[in-house]
This record gives C-alpha cells, structure tokens and sequence, in this order.
C-alpha cells in the first residue's frame, strides 16, 4: 500500500486578527495516493491555491489535519517533508543571476549537504529532470533569457529533481501555449505511471484536465467533489461549479460556452468537418444549435461556382462563402 | 522516456549513457581545493567567473599595502614590508605611523567593507530587494540615537569629544553607538521571532528607524550648534577612531557573523526562489530568518560602533560582487561579497586621506562619490544583459 496523502475533517482559510476567520472550505476528507493524476479545478477565488498551500505545510489549516503517511505535516520538520512533497507555485522565478541548471540543482537541496554540494547521483538525478521536461538544452542558458514558458518547464524540473512521492502544482499550464500545455499534462501523466507518483495539478485548463487527468477534485463554495471526469460531467457537477450568468456547460460536447440572452436556435445540417466546425461557430456566436425545426439552417450546398453556405431563414434563401459571412448573416436577419 | 531512478544508472542503461554525453568530464585534477571544496565549476556556475574571487583577493592585497604606504606623509613600500616583518624604518616615526595609526586603521577598513558587503548581500536576498542594505533595520538609527544622546547632552563629554582627542569620550561614543545599535537589534531580532513575513519585517524596520531619527532630530533641533558639529562628524563615518586594542573586539564580532553567514549559503539560495518555494525546498524558515538577522545584527552593530553609520558599501558592494562574479549563488557571492567590500571600504580609505596631504575628506563623501557611479554602471550593465 503505498503512503497517502490525506485530510482528516479539514478547514482551510485565512485567519485575522480580530475578526472572524476566512473559511473557504470546511469538513475536507480528501486522499492523494500514487499513480494518480488529480486535477484541482474551481472557479478564481474558490480557495485551490489555499487547499494547495496547506497540504504543503505553507499555511496552517483552521481545522483538521493534513496527513501524509498518517503523519501530521505540520509535525514533519521541513527538511523531511521536502523529500516527500515538492511544489510548483505560479510565483515567477528571481530575475536572478543563475542559469537553468542552477534552478534545478536547487531541487537537490532537501539531499545535500550543509553548502549544498552535488554529489554524483545528484547531477545524475538534475540531468534526468531536465530531461524529462524536454529542457536539456535550458541547462546553460541564463534564467533572464528564457520565456515564461521555459521557465515553467525548468520549475517544474526543479520539482522532479527533488524525487518527492507527491507533486503539488498551483496553475502551471498557465503561462504556456497550446502545445506546451498539452506537453505538460501529458509529462505529468506520465510521471504519475512511470515514478508511481501522486500529482494534484490546480488548473483552469478544464478541457485539458478532463483528458488527462486520472480524476477530479471540483472545487465550489458548497465544497468539493471528486470522481473521474466522465462521471463528474455527466451527472451536472462539472457544470454546477462553474455557474455562472450566461455560462453553460454543453453536457455532450464538455465545454463551456457563453449563451447568448435570448439566442436563436441554428439547425445545422450534415455530419461531416464542415458541419462540425459550423456548428462551433454558431455555438461561439451565442445561438444554441438545435437538431431539428428551427427558423435558421444552414446546409453545405455545391451550387455554382464552388461548395458555399446555403443559409435558409423563414422563407429567404442566402449563399456565403464564408463561416464568417454566415454569421454576419445570421446577426442581420435572425435578431 | 526517461525513468527516474534512485542510483545512478541502476536500471537504466541507455539513460545513463545518454547522460554521460550530457555531463562535463570531471576536471578534478585542475581544481583548486576551494574550487572543490564549494564544488565550484559544476555546470550550475558556468556562465560565471570564480576564478575572479582570486583575482580580488590580490586587489585586496594590493590595496592594504597601499593604505599603509598612503597618507599625509607617503612611505616607501619596502620600508612597509620591512616594518611589517619587525624590522626598524630607515625613518622611525615610520615604524610608529605604520604600526600604531595606519596598520589598525586599515585591518578595520577591511573588516568593516567585509562585515557591511555581507550584511549588505543577507538584506538583500532575505527582503529580495536590490535596495536593501545592511541598515534597514534601523540598526544605525539605533546607534545615531546612543550617540546622540551622549553628544548633544551630556556636557563634560560632549566638550571632550569636541576637542577630538579625548579617549575616554571616544570609548564612550563607540560604547554609546554599540548599545544603540545592539537595542535595536534586539527589539528587531524579537520582532523577528514573532513575525513570519519579511515584508512585515522590513516595514518595522524602516519605521523603527524613522521613529528614532525624529528623536535625533529633536536632540538636534534643541542643542547647542558646536554639540551639532561633533554629531555630524560622527555622521561622516571614520575608520581611524579604531585604536589597536579595539581591533580585537571588532574582528572577533566580523568573524562571529561571518561564520554565522557561511553557514546560511544554502538557505539562502533557496530564498532566491522566494520564502514559500525555499520552504518547499526544506528550509527551516524560522531559523534561517533569525540566522540572517543575527549575523547582521553581529556584523553591523560592531561596525557602526566603532566606525560609525557607513553609508553606500552594504549597499553596493552585493551588486559589484554579483557584477563581477556573474552569479547569484551564495557559495560564490559570500566569499565575492566579503573581498569586494574589503577592497572597496580600503579604497575609500585611502583616497579619503587624500595622500600627500593634511586633509581628510569624510569617508561618507567618498564611498557614495566614488562608488555610485561604478554601481550605476554595473547595475546598466546587467539590465542591458551585457555581463
């Protein structure tokens, strides 16, 4: 069995001196164990960063307790706990001057010595990290010089480097584009299979963390829910966290889109990539697409000169060449 | 993919091949025994330049020859050396002006530029701010207020310290100026128990000192204009007011808080990354914090008593050091730190004396006048990316 991380009735919050305490959560029981990759979403200000906090020691829970291996981790000295959880915090790098392998050598520090010597197996363990994140070729090259991306990457590293059982990471797609977001998540999978690790990953990323992750914790005002993505999204919860006015989560498709007040329904006809990418811009506009009967269709047609838009509304027919024009037509004509 | 392992190598035959290209070869054999002892040359320091830490320490040699040869009355440098190993002055009040004025002057230039380029470089990664300098604690407050106290009210002492050459007044001062700035300390280290921010820690500092100096203000504003004159010679800093006998004590102090300094070379790179990431990292952030503010307090209190409230060198010298170094590591910049401030408060020292001539200009004029120009263009330097 491997160690858990776990809470035990856990309130986490803010305390003030002579008021009442920030409760952001209460009554916690929560479990992180290895080969998991867990995702923390939750709209801004819901407390993920808090939750993330307190697991590590940085802040004191307000009530409960947070253990690792049945251990309190407040009773744990810093040094031990260190080699058992490490973090990526969404704070930036110093502007320091160090180069890439420098930051990661830093994750060394919970093994070395008194000065901070690398011995063999720590160069060994750096030169892994660095590998793993794909960010050899950081290694010699300034911190002021890298994007934030590459900075993220070395961050990240400088975690790994530090061989702990479990990885807290406050937010680090957030920063990054597309690819590396995906390249992130897919590394932190990875790792959660390969080093047996448990990663619990905060994110706003909700459609990346619904691919990747092993299972949610949906964080909300009313508490948290856990359960694989799937399941999360099928029965409302995925969509109850984020509500929001004019915010809806389209419960086949797992995504978010913004409803138009008072938006049309578009029928949209056909199956094919075309259709597909058709109905995303009509979603994106703020009409709802709707399958059958409605005052606005849109088909492919292959009339004349090349394929076009036909768009039919009530009894007026329009040919557009364009998603573009299609919707300047709809926004015409249907309003 | 890469597997992380726990042994180097084990199990994993092809990463540990690949890895092999990736590292440097060992260059044991052409380390020095420093370069080996702070594991300095590994590929986390390429891009720096420790090898200058050599070349400082020949500055700092060079200089210390020069402030003993320097002053009012120039002395050959082999009578110097000569004096140095025992030998009689071809001249002898040479052998008097060397041995009993310029050697204690100088041995306390060189701890003070050490003891203020360190605290000076504690500050300023503890409150991560490129203006943190060793007073921000308010210790000089503390010790302007002792002092203050003793010129601008007491009437036999001031009036001794007028004349300038009473003894017994300048123990006093430097009595006066050392129990300031050790109170100060005190209230600020127990402020430091309690307080988990740095921020707080800064804020509280600077306050205390803002507090303390309307004090001093109000002494001055009250007292007697020729009691003002001597507070404010106090003010220009001096290291000539360090007799023999008080060397010892100053450098028994540098010492204490250089040592102390030493041991927090790795705490202190990890608060590089900021006080929550060092604590991820295992830094036990009470002790490094009352670690850091206690060898300052040893550092500067024994400093700012005997030599006064030496402005600009705790500031500068972290930024020269890491200029020239190329580095923010500690391993590097502490050693860095301590031979920069050494040569630079040497320096100032001598062109204060302004050699071959009865004038001596204060050495608070000097530090800023010659030193914020070199520490603009070094700071340029570094944000055009040029070093």
């Amino acid at each position: 069995m491997r160690p858990a991380l776990e809470t035990r009735n856990l309130t986490i919050g803010y305390r003030r001196r002579g008021e009442a305490d920030v409760c952001l959560a209460k009554a916690l029981n929560l479990r992180l164990q290895g080969r998991a990759l867990v995702g923390l979403l939750g709209p801004n200000g819901v407390g993920k960063s808090t939750l993330l906090r307190t697991f590590a020691g940085l802040q004191k829970p307000l009530g409960g307790q947070v253990l690792l291996a049945d251990e309190d981790v407040t009773a744990i000295a810093p040094r031990d706990l260190a080699r058992k959880l490490s973090m990526v915090l969404t704070a930036a790098p110093p502007p320091a001057l160090m180069n890439g392998y420098a930051i990661v050598a830093l994750g060394r520090q919970p093994h070395t010595d008194w000065l901070g010597r690398l011995t063999d197996k720590d160069r060994h363990m750096i030169a892994i990290a660095l590998r793993a994140v794909d960010g050899a070729d950081l290694a010699e090259q300034r911190l002021a010089e890298l994007s934030d991306g590459q900075r993220q990457k070395l961050m990240i590293a400088r975690a790994l480097a530090q061989q702990s059982e479990f990885m807290l990471l406050d937010e680090p797609t957030a920063y990054l584009d597309l690819p590396r977001k995906i390249e992130t998540m897919a590394l932190l999978k990875r790792l959660t299979r390969s080093e047996a690790r448990a990663i619990l990953v905060a994110t706003h990323d909700i459609d990346l963390a619904m691919r990747y992750c092993d299972s949610l914790w949906l964080m909300s005002k009313d508490g948290i829910i856990c359960g694989a993505p799937e399941d999360l999204a099928l029965d409302g919860s995925l969509g109850g966290a984020f509500r929001a006015d004019g915010i809806r989560f389209d419960q086949s498709r797992g995504r978010f889109y913004r409803e138009r007040p008072g938006g049309q329904a578009v029928m949209v006809v056909g199956e094919d990539e075309h259709a597909a990418w058709l109905r995303r811009a009509v979603t994106r506009a703020g009409y709802s697409v709707s399958s059958g009967s409605s005052r606005a269709i849109v088909s492919r047609s292959r009339n004349g000169s090349g394929p076009r838009w036909k768009l039919r509304i009530d009894e007026r027919v329009g040919y557009h060449g364009t998603i573009e024009a299609v919707l300047r037509a709809l926004e015409c004509n249907l309003t | 993919m890469t597997q992380l392992v726990d042994k180097a190598g084990r199990g994993a035959p092809t990463i540990s091949r690949e890895l092999s290209e990736l590292q440097p070869k060992p260059r044991a054999r052409t380390a020095t025994f420093a370069a080996r002892f702070t594991n300095i040359g590994g590929r986390e320091f390429s891009g720096a330049k420790p090898v200058l830490l050599v070349a400082l320490l020949g500055a700092l040699g060079v200089l210390l020859m020069l402030s003993l040869a320097l002053g009012s009355a120039s002395i050959p440098l082999e009578q110097i050396v000569t004096i140095l190993l025992g030998g009689e002055a071809d001249r002898q009040p040479w052998t008097n002006i060397v041995l009993k004025f310029r050697l204690p002057k100088s041995v306390a230039a060189a701890l003070a530029g050490m003891a203020l380029g360190v605290s000076g470089l504690l500050m300023q990664t503890y409150f991560r701010n490129p203006l943190a300098e060793p007073f921000v604690l308010g210790v000089s407050s503390g010790a302007s207020l002792g002092v203050a106290l003793i010129v601008l009210t007491s009437g036999a002492v001031g009036g001794a310290l007028l004349a300038g050459l009473g003894l017994a007044g300048d123990l006093l001062l430097s009595a006066a100026a050392g129990l300031g700035a050790a109170l100060t300390m005190t209230l600020v280290l127990l402020a430091a128990l309690r307080v988990q921010s740095s921020v707080t820690l800064l804020v509280l500092g600077l306050m205390f000192g803002y507090f303390v100096g309307a004090i001093v203000s109000l002494l001055l504003y009250f007292a007697l204009p020729e009691r003002i004159q001597a507070y404010i010679n106090w003010t220009f800093g001096s290291f000539s007011g360090v007799t023999a006998e008080q060397l010892p004590i100053l450098a028994l102090f540098v010492a204490a808080g250089l040592a102390l300094s030493a041991a927090l070379v790795k705490p202190l790179n990890a608060l590089l990354l900021g006080e929550d990431y060092a604590l991820s990292l295992g830094v036990n952030l009470n002790r490094a914090r009352i670690g850091i503010v206690l060898a300052t307090a040893l550092l500067v209190c024994a400093v700012t008593a005997f030599c006064g409230p030496i402005a600009f060198i705790g500031i500068a010298v972290p930024h020269l050091s890491r200029g020239l170094l190329g580095s923010s590591d500690h391993r590097l910049l502490l050693p860095g730190a301590c031979l920069t401030g050494a040569c630079v408060a040497l320096l100032a020292a001598i062109v204060a004396e302004l050699p071959g001539n009865n004038l001596v200009l204060p050495l608070n004029v000097v530090t800023a006048f010659l030193g914020a120009p070199v520490v603009m263009l070094v700071v340029w330097r570094q944000a055009q990316g040029k070093l």
